[in-house]
């Protein structure tokens, strides 16, 4: 079982095509849109994490290239700076996925990277410039 | 009950006083009752660790050969101006200084990501800082030009002295206007899309003796990693707002000046911070001890977050334009559970000051109290108190003849 964080840009001719939902029908991979946008008239943008086994998510990243997209690793990665954090939580207010939450139980700021769409709304509003970005 | 603070330092002195946090004595008092948590209980210990603005530390660097008189020069520390305004080589370093050539906001929202906050987070930390002043030059003063590193160590004197900290409650920020905007309380979604706020509620020092019974002037706190003193009340104490039942304001009320020396403090505890849009302040730790000197004291000490209330602030209009009124009140219960209720509208709150930090400072003084290295002091005198009539005034402008 692996997981694995994607871009796909997609075609004009392929914005109405159920892909994505091939992925669970013919591959049995799990998928959780991270970030989407289709614009009338331009091609479509997806941040994609998909999880399953490691074959089947090989075979399912063919597919979606011989269907015709464009396939990326998510390329930049964001960052905790575990000694700069003081466990605040002004980033979980421009957090748009989740990635970066308060545990209710003991007010901890949580950060799950594969919730994370390294949107980096995170890094400009983080306080303590805890949060960084890595290529 | 009574009991006085030469007894619990005596008991402090002999291993044996009793110490809990402000988050511990609340089950306390709610298994045994207050008379019971009175008796057995000698110390409670509170936190805070957030943005604090006003705060600064002055330092005195030594005598040059031949001698600089900085005092009414101009002096860079790390490029961020200090206040020269005092004798020869003594300086100010305030917390929300930033360079001659930060953008600033000229490209709105700057990210103002270096100041006076982080320059006294490397001092505290022992790097050597970068200081570069000009002067005018006198006979007993002559050199004009000065160009050195500095490290704590060897200043004479460097003394963390903050004019206003540990606000006692503080205002809910929220944004319903149609774009985002950038505060000192973080960054404001358009359209009420998030609610901002900044207390440690429940383990907050001055909500855990909401009537200054036991802080005053001369009380011994945790500051920064180190001790320190509350040396006046703060700027803009405001004793004078309207409380709930259990004596805890509803709104921003008193604050405190502290004092301690900061070549003893630590960087983990001071940390200097950007607010995009907004500008560099300093994050400070702070613990004050409330002595249980009767039920009275331990039942304000056992305030529970469900019953401290913050009033919602418009940061996009009422605040700038200084307009009275509140968009409703919550609870710190109610914040800490991620979500309140606005206008019918569910928003989503996010902390700025760290509660496990909070957390963190109470336990830490706890221990220093257990193990008989930090001992409890009598105040000198009392803060200004709820019907003391010392309010916070706005300024009146007057027009120069």
């Amino acid at each position: 079982m692996i997981s694995k964080r994607i871009v796909l840009h997609f075609p004009r001719r392929l914005v109405g095509e159920p892909v994505v939902s091939n992925l669970v029908k013919r591959f049995d991979l799990d998928f959780n849109i991270l970030k989407a946008s289709v614009t009338p008239n331009e091609e479509g943008l997806m941040v994609l994490s998909i999880s399953g086994d490691e074959s089947a998510c090989d075979a399912g990243l063919a597919y979606l290239t011989d269907a015709g997209l464009t396939v990326e690793p998510l390329s930049e990665d964001v960052v905790r700076n575990e000694s700069r954090c003081t466990q605040c939580g002004a980033c979980t207010s421009v957090c748009s996925t989740g990635a970066l939450a308060v545990d209710r139980a003991t007010m901890e700021v949580r950060f799950t990277s594969d919730k994370c769409i390294a949107c980096q709304y995170c890094v400009k509003a983080c306080p303590m410039k805890a949060m960084e970005v890595r290529f | 009950m009574s009991k006085t603070i030469r007894e619990i330092n005596d008991r402090i002195a002999s291993g044996k006083a009793v110490v809990v946090t402000a988050e511990e004595i609340i089950s306390i008092v709610e298994k045994k009752g207050v008379e019971a948590a009175a008796r057995e209980v000698d110390v409670v210990t509170t936190g805070t660790f957030g943005p604090m603005c006003s705060s600064g530390a002055y330092i005195n660097v030594g005598h040059t050969k031949p001698r600089i008189k900085l005092g009414g020069g101009t002096v860079l520390i790390n490029d961020v101006p200090a206040y020269a305004g005092l004798a020869a080589v003594d300086l100010y370093l305030g917390a929300t200084a930033i360079p001659d050539d930060d953008p600033r906001n000229k490209r709105s929202p700057g990210d103002f990501g270096y100041g006076g906050g982080h320059v006294i987070e490397e001092l505290v930390a022992g790097k050597d800082v970068r200081l570069t002043a000009t002067a005018y030059g006198t006979d007993c003063y002559p050199r004009k030009k000065l160009e050195t590193l500095l490290n704590i160590k060897d200043l004479n004197e460097a003394v963390l002295f903050n004019p206003r900290n540990a606000y006692q409650n503080y205002n809910v920020a929220v944004n319903p206007s149609g774009k985002t905007i950038y505060t000192y309380l973080g960054v404001l979604k358009a359209n009420l899309g998030n609610a901002n706020y900044c207390s440690a509620g429940q383990l907050s020092p001055l909500l855990n003796d909401p009537l200054y019974k036991t802080i005053g002037i001369g009380t011994r706190i945790f500051l920064g990693g180190g001790e320190g003193y509350v040396v006046w009340q703060g700027t803009q104490h405001n004793p004078g707002v309207p409380r709930s039942e259990n004596g805890v304001p509803k709104a921003p009320a008193a604050t405190l000046a502290v004092l301690g020396d900061l070549k003893k403090m630590n960087a983990t505890w001071l940390k200097g911070a950007s607010f995009q849009g907004y500008g560099v302040t300093l994050n400070v730790g702070i613990g004050i001890p409330i002595p249980i000197l009767s039920e009275e004291i331990v039942r304000y000490t056992a305030v529970r977050d469900d019953e401290i209330f913050a009033p919602i602030v418009d940061y996009s209009k009422a605040y700038p334009e200084r307009e009275p009124g509140s968009l409703g009140s919550v609870s710190y219960a109610q914040l800490k559970s991620g979500h309140i209720t606005i206008s019918g509208k569910e928003v989503p709150t996010a902390p700025l000051s760290s509660y496990p930090k909070a957390r963190e400072i109470a336990g830490i003084l706890k221990s220093w109290i257990q193990e008989g290295k930090f001992f409890l002091t009598e105040p000198v005198a009392g803060l200004p108190g709820a019907d003391s009539g010392y309010a916070f005034k706005p300024l009146v402008e007057r027009a120069i003849a």
